[in-house]
């Protein structure tokens, strides 16, 4: 399972406020990256509920949303990443099938 | 104007607090606007003038009724907006600036999405949310929420979502249009109308025989008397007007008050008075029988006592008219030189009939003359439909006011007037 590049993956989390669903979509998170990326992610978590002048700059509608910035292009994974294979594509760890 | 009585205001107590839109016409017709504090749907087909009539509500509400607005774009981005609406005067970065107006582009791409597992669109409602907070908004625009469809495959997280989303507009108590895209069947492909059940306005764009006809209907107000008709509404270089031509009861006075036709015998035939003011009066002949002569009489007896006088000609350019009536020993030139008769020549073919109205309208607002002449009237058969005509063209010129007196004639026999 190799990672196209060696960079590291910026990652920022989207929520708003710390409901079950955002939690569980930061566990499912950690626990990717940890299984894929280990030493080459940061994670940043955004509470919407907090910062809402955030929102519109990443073009956020749904939470949690995934957000890669780096490296390009950027990529955006809606949803609690319940799905690890569909996290996967999205990152460009996996190719599609 | 005159315009601005309509049964509506007479006939009812209106008790919905409504929110002025501010286009010519509309408020009207929807006895006073939109439903404050509540979301009314605009839906209608491509390029029918959605996302121009949801920025006319907007740009007015901020530079007219102290009410700043939130324009949610779902198509075009706030750059493209401010350039389509800058020929109509809306100087849209200035109001941003100002902290009347924010944009804000909601762009989501299907192929950059990838989604895995349970969402909401609470990050859509924060947005919105800061968005309205940060000028105090009054006003919303969602132009047109239902692009969401083709960005998010999860439709009954969306559908769940919108409802939410319109319930909570209602709560902030914000004034909010929605609008759509028509669809077979429906008023919007999506169903919108299911969530936004307080008002729904539809715009229609047609195009026959090469002449645009634009009309709007609101096919549902809640609470509210509101007139049902199909009503014209063009789209130039002033912005949106709707012209609540048909809306116009029977209400304006009848006045006993007589003016002369120019023609002593004549005045003599009608009583020995002539004309009732601010009556419509159709004269009919063949080619040649003398209709423009007795309407250049008309005119120059009214201006002699010192009356502004409009006159539309659509088939012969001022000069023609002028020389033409010297000819029978009318000068109307002196009433041309001293501002008291104006001339607006058009040719019938050049606009649709709404257009043509609308000119009209827009001339006899500013001239405001107490007689009007349209010569000849079957010329705008051309450009429209009989019934459009009937419909229209006699409450238009009513808007006038009460002091206004107009022979109308035409050349050809073939139209009955009707109600005219
Ligand atoms: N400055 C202008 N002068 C005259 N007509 C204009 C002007 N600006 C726009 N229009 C007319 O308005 C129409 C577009 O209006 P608008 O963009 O509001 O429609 P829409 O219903 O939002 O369309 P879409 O379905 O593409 O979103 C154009 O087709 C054009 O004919
Ligand atoms: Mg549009």
């Amino acid at each position: 399972m190799a990672v196209p590049s060696a960079e590291t993956q910026i990652l920022r989390l989207y929520i708003a406020g710390q409901t079950p669903r955002s939690i569980k979509a930061f566990a499912n998170l950690k626990k990717i990256c940890e299984d894929h990326l280990i030493g080459k992610y940061q994670i940043e978590v955004i509470d919407l509920i907090q910062n809402p002048q955030l929102a519109a700059g990443d073009q956020i509608l749904a939470v949690p949303t995934l957000v890669r910035r780096l490296p390009e292009p950027v990529r955006r994974i809606i949803g609690d990443l319940s799905h690890t294979d569909r996290v996967l594509v999205g990152l460009d760890i996996r190719p599609a099938s | 104007m005159a315009i601005a009585e309509t049964p509506g205001h007479h006939s009812r107590i209106v008790q919905l607090s409504k929110s002025p839109t501010g286009i010519d016409g509309f408020d009207q017709v929807a006895g006073g606007g939109l439903p404050a504090g509540r979301p009314t749907l605009v839906c209608g087909g491509a390029g029918c003038g959605k996302t121009l009539f949801a920025i006319s509500f907007l740009v007015h509400g901020a530079t007219r009724f102290d009410e700043p607005g939130v324009f949610m774009s779902f198509d075009e981005s706030g750059d493209e907006l401010a350039q389509n609406v800058a020929s109509l005067g809306f100087d849209l970065p200035g109001l941003v600036e100002k902290k009347k107006l924010v944009l804000d582009h909601v762009k989501i791409e299907r192929r950059e999405i990838e989604e895995t597992g349970d969402y909401d669109l609470e990050g859509l409602f924060v947005r919105l949310g800061y968005a309205i907070d940060s000028i105090g908004a009054r006003r919303v625009v969602l132009d047109t929420i239902e692009s969401l469809f083709a960005g998010l495959a999860n439709q009954s997280i969306l559908r769940a979502e919108l409802r939410r989303l319109f319930r909570w507009l209602k709560d902030r108590g914000v004034t909010a249009m929605i609008t759509g895209e028509r669809g077979e069947g429906t008023l919007t492909r999506q169903g919108l109308e299911e969530y936004v059940s307080d008002a729904v306005i539809v715009l229609d764009h047609r195009v026959t025989e090469q002449i645009s006809t634009r009309r709007l209907r609101i096919v549902k107000y809640r609470g509210s008397a509101h007139g049902t008709n199909e009503y014209p509404f063009l789209i130039d270089e002033d912005g949106l007007s709707v012209l609540p031509v048909t809306s116009i009861g029977l209400t304006h006075d009848a006045s006993s008050e007589r003016i002369s036709t120019g023609v002593a015998r004549l005045d003599m035939m009608l009583g020995g008075r002539g004309y009732f003011r601010g009556s419509t009066i159709l004269v009919s002949g063949t080619a040649g029988a003398g209709k423009s002569s007795l309407a250049a009489h008309f005119l120059d007896a009214a201006c002699r006592r010192g009356e502004r006088c409009l006159a539309f000609v659509f088939e012969e350019s001022p000069q023609q008219v002028v020389r033409n009536m010297r000819s029978i020993g009318i000068d109307l030139q002196r009433w041309v030189e001293r501002g008291l008769l104006e001339f607006h020549a058009a040719r019938p073919s050049l606009h649709g009939l709404e257009m043509h109205l609308s000119r009209m309208h827009r001339a006899i607002d500013r001239f405001q003359p107490s007689v009007v002449v349209l010569d000849p009237v079957s010329s705008l058969l051309r450009v429209a439909q009989q019934t459009d005509v009937q419909a229209t063209l006699t409450p238009a010129s009513r808007t006038a006011g009460p002091s206004t007196s107009r022979p109308t004639w035409r050349s050809r026999r073939s139209w009955t007037p009707g109600s005219c």
